[in-house]
């Protein structure tokens, strides 16, 4: 492994390259994109959850005289348009034509010269509805007599989505017969959230009639994905389609899906002859972009008295809202949520995923995560501790006792994943250490001697990230593979393009060490370009955890390219055998004569100069990759929250956060730990505040930051990090990806610590988010009602 | 109406609607976009400038209203070609992440130091608790901004 043997130069602490524009105002947003003629566009939106479209009237909106344009569903209908595939092999309405099926719903698009004369002239639109019933409750949804709300869908007669399972019910049935203890959960919703990026999304869409080239600036966290939908969906030629993703304002999974705006947009500038820019506002945002989780989970597990986990099923009714739009790899409608059996060594695991449409908006993003992990994670890990509460075992002794051993990698669940590596007791261990475990409890045990409620939770996760293997994994058909290409330049200055796109995550930086590393050239030496698809190799974007595992490999390997052909050049130069050659870093050298060698940069010179290359070798420096990767990685952590509950507000204070991240290698510990710090914020918002909701007319209840509660610097604490490092044995640099980890692993720790502080009530679970009304009611009655 | 404000030190005018905000004057008829827009209901302090001196969210405020003001953005932080310590200790710290709550986070801090040049990491906590950061978990921005207290003399030096 690097590192142990000769010292890298790549990895470290590097100050991020992208700073210096952000620091100074000059980062170059959506939203700030300009150009000569530009309109703009505003989305009229359904006031109801359902609803028949009796008659849409535009003649007064079309009057304004800012207007430019007014395009409703009809008009989209002509061109084939008024519908578009999702990620999940469904259709979503892009302005709807029959129906509206949530609150929020595209309805019409306004074009106006300027933003406030759009937003003017939608109040000038008139829409009749007939208000049909609705459906918000997913557990009424398949009820007899229930309302169809995709009735544009030929012979459909429920709101069924799909049924899917994995791992074997009769092992399971087996195991649950025998084992000493079973025990069997409420129901665990994991509510509907919201990734609420503070950028909201938006698009600029040019088209130029002359030259027939598109070009769009969207907020995407997937460029070379959307362009090829939109040459599948609205029949441009690919080779006209130029999707740029400029800097981006956070994604978190919501600027995975194409939204109904940026189709708009486009046809927006092909009708007008003039680039048309949408932005939406926060509104918009949470009431129409892809949300995310809204899980209803029931869980059975199985034990012996003695501690040791025997058996895991998980039964999940999933609200994917009206139109399936999920983003996740098409052979598992359910994403990876069968990695429920999480860090331990079970007998037998099952699950069954059934899901259903309902009123209210579509989605089901990955949020800081790798799809449906974080689901996962809460589940098994809340019943994990509700097991240690049942057989009377501290829940972190119960968790070592499970955990699969570290001479146990490569290891195939359950459920079919095989664990790359890891050795959990050892990262539990550190984060015992860190918090100084065994003194917590003394502290609790005292203060609850003097009425105080003081609670510690642990979470252990083990997240499966990277997507994927391109034999089992696919975004609509796109194998998930991602391209690299370096080029060197005579003066030995690289450039690197990659089909990823940060949102913040720092590929800038993080990607030049990559390079640097391998090639021993300093990293600002490297230059990486990346979220335009002219620019760029085709690869699947930035999910998932997936930029380091997929093309940060992609990245190695093209270096390495490099490396080899620079290892001719050199033989060339030296006149000696490629074989006589030996590689130190930035450098090839004779074996047995170092001081006769040639660095990279020389190479370079050479590559593009007069030396007569040997046979077959081309000129210049340059090289491409496409990286499938053989598995996908398997980070993991272990998490200890410490709260401090008030039983008369019922407030929760996290008073400390302590994480221990097993990210395999780690290219920059800065960036990484700044990774796991925004993880955290988001993971202890999910717990204690973000909440999607609704009434039972499925008015959408949060739909603004009044409303909808995202931490600010007074929720959080001031994290405690730690590390273990257990390389991916089959990444070319042994590194994981950690962006979304802290995002998983974070909510069962606060959940669990909220509920070991109850448990002088005899609360044994309190649903997320834990806000102090729930609390306070969990003390009066010792359980909390669901979420709606 | 046209409206004129003195902008980092400048007066500029421009011809907008009486009901234009602060945020958008500044972004759309001045072409400023390092001031950020990021939520309807003044909560998430991506567009905080400083109006004679004190951070406010401009998207609070019309434009015509800070006629007569002197407002400050991010573009106005850098002086000389020196960087404001904040500037410095965001990178140094590694306080920004996508970039988008920085700008506003940055004035914010520069206010505070104004008042308050050595401030406690709670004071620097309450300081910013009115804006949102959805990348950074808050931990490095407070780091930042105490790296900008500890170094402001030599940056500025
Ligand atoms: S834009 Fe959110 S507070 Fe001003
Ligand atoms: S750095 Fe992205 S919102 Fe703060």
């Amino acid at each position: 492994m690097a590192g142990t043997t000769e010292r890298p130069t790549g990895f470290g602490r590097l100050k991020r390259k992208e700073d210096p524009r952000f620091i100074r105002g000059q980062g170059h947003y959506v939203d700030d994109v300009t150009l000569p003629g530009m309109l703009h566009g505003a989305v009229l939106r359904s006031p109801l959850a359902h609803a028949r479209i009796t008659s849409i009237d535009t003649s007064a909106a079309q009057q304004h005289p800012k207007v430019r344009a007014v395009i409703t569903g009809k008009d989209l209908e002509a061109q084939g348009l008024a519908w578009m595939p999702t990620l999940s092999a469904d259709t979503q309405a892009v302005l709807a034509t029959d129906k509206v099926r949530f609150q929020g719903q595209e309805v019409a698009f306004v074009i106006a010269d300027d933003e406030y004369a759009a937003r003017d002239a939608l109040e000038l639109i008139d829409v009749d509805y007939e208000p049909l019933p609705v459906v918000v409750d997913p557990r009424t949804a398949l009820d007899a007599g229930a309302p169809v709300i995709r009735d544009d869908k030929d012979g459909k007669s429920d709101n069924h989505i799909f049924d899917w399972e994995a791992g074997s019910e009769e092992e399971c049935d087996r195991v649950f017969e025998d084992a000493d203890v079973t025990l069997v959960t409420q129901e665990i919703p994991f509510q509907r959230v919201h990734p609420a990026p503070l950028e909201t999304c938006g698009a600029v869409a040019d088209y130029d009639a002359v030259t027939g080239k598109l070009r769009l600036w969207c907020t995407t966290q997937a460029p070379h994905a959307h362009r090829t939908l939109y040459a599948l969906v609205a029949g441009l030629p690919e080779h006209k389609i130029q999707v740029i993703a400029p800097d981006i304002g956070g994604g978190f999974g919501n600027k995975v899906p194409i939204y109904p705006g940026y189709v708009c947009a486009i046809v927006g500038s092909i009708v007008t002859g003039k680039p048309v820019k949408w932005m939406e506002d926060r509104t918009e945002n949470l009431t129409s972009t892809g949300f995310a989780r809204d899980y209803l989970m029931r869980g059975r597990i199985a034990a012996d008295r003695d501690g040791k986990i025997r058996a895991l099923r998980v039964d999940v009714l999933a609200d994917h809202g009206a139109f399936n739009a999920t983003a996740q790899p098409s052979k598992y409608p359910a994403g990876f949520f069968h990695i429920f059996t999480g860090s331990y060594d079970l007998e037998a695991a099952y699950c069954t995923v059934k899901g259903v449409y309902t009123n209210k908006a579509p989605g089901g993003v990955a949020y800081r995560c790798s799809f449906r992990v974080t689901e996962a994670a809460y589940l098994v890990e809340r019943m994990v501790d509700l097991l240690a509460d049942e057989l009377e075992i501290d829940p972190v002794e119960l968790r070592m006792k499970n955990f699969i051993k570290k001479e146990q990698f490569p290891y195939t669940t359950r459920t079919g994943w095989v664990y790359d590596s890891g050795d959990y007791a050892a990262t539990m261990n550190e984060a015992l250490r860190i918090a100084g475990y065994d003194e917590l409890r003394k502290e609790q045990a005292e203060k609850r001697a003097r009425g105080e409620y003081m609670g510690i939770g642990c979470s252990f996760f083990t997240e499966t990230v990277g997507a994927g293997p391109k034999k089992d994994m696919d975004i609509a058909g796109l194998g998930m593979a991602d391209g690299a290409e370096l080029r060197v330049h005579p003066t030995g200055k690289a450039v690197l393009r990659i089909s990823v796109k940060t949102q913040g995550q720092g590929h800038e930086t993080t990607f030049a060490q990559i390079v640097a590393e391998e090639l021993g050239i300093p990293p600002e030496d490297v230059e990486v370009v990346h979220g335009d698809t002219d620019q760029t190799p085709f690869g699947l974007g930035t999910y998932g955890s997936r930029s380091t595992p997929v093309s940060g490999a992609a990245t190695a390997m093209v270096s390495r390219k490099i490396r080899d052909k620079a290892r001719l050049i050199a033989s060339a130069a030296l006149e000696v055998s490629p074989d006589d050659l030996e590689w130190e870093r930035g450098r090839w050298f004779v074996k047995g004569d170092p001081e006769k060698g040639q660095t990279i940069q020389e190479a370079a010179f050479a590559a593009h100069g007069t030396l007569t290359l040997p046979e077959g070798v081309e000129g210049h420096l340059d090289a491409e990759a496409v990286y499938d990767p053989p598995n996908l990685t398997y980070p993991c952590g272990a998490y200890i929250c410490v709260v401090d509950v008030d039983p008369g507000t019922g407030e929760v204070k996290i008073r400390r956060f302590i994480a221990v991240d097993d990210c395999g290698v780690r290219i920059n510990p800065m960036i990484v730990e700044g990774q796991v710090h925004g993880g955290l914020a988001e993971g202890v918002g999910i717990a204690l505040m973000q909440h999607i909701a609704f009434d039972d007319q499925g008015n959408c209840l949060s739909g603004s930051f009044m409303d909808y509660l995202v931490p600010s610097s007074m929720e959080v604490p001031d994290w405690e990090l730690g590390e273990t490092v257990t390389p991916s044995p089959h990444h070319p640099i042994g590194a994981k990806g950690v962006g979304e980890s802290s995002n998983v692993g974070s909510p069962p720790a606060v959940v669990n610590a909220v509920v070991d502080a109850l448990e002088p009530f005899g609360v044994r679970h309190v649903d997320m988010p834990v806000t102090p009304a729930r609390v306070w009611e969990a003390i009066q009655h010792g359980t909390t009602r669901p979420p709606q | 109406m046209q409206i004129t404000i003195t902008v980092n030190g400048e007066p500029r005018t421009a011809e907008a609607e009486p009901r234009t905000l602060l945020v958008h004057f500044l972004r759309d008829n001045l072409g400023m976009k390092g001031t950020h827009w990021g939520c309807d209901t003044s909560n998430c302090g991506a567009c905080v400038v400083l109006v004679d001196g004190e951070p406010v969210k401009s998207c609070t405020m019309l434009a015509a209203m800070a006629e007569g003001h002197e407002v400050r953005t991010v573009e106005g932080l850098e002086r000389d070609g020196h960087l404001d310590p904040v500037q410095q200790g965001f990178m140094e710290e590694h306080g920004l992440q996508c970039g988008f709550c920085t700008p506003g986070m940055m004035l914010t801090a520069r206010a505070l130091l104004d008042s308050n040049p050595n401030p406690t990491d709670d004071e620097i906590r309450v300081a910013i608790s009115g804006q949102i950061c959805r990348c950074t978990g808050y931990k490095n921005i407070i780091k930042s901004v105490r790296w900008a207290a500890e170094h402001g003399e030599e940056v500025t030096a």
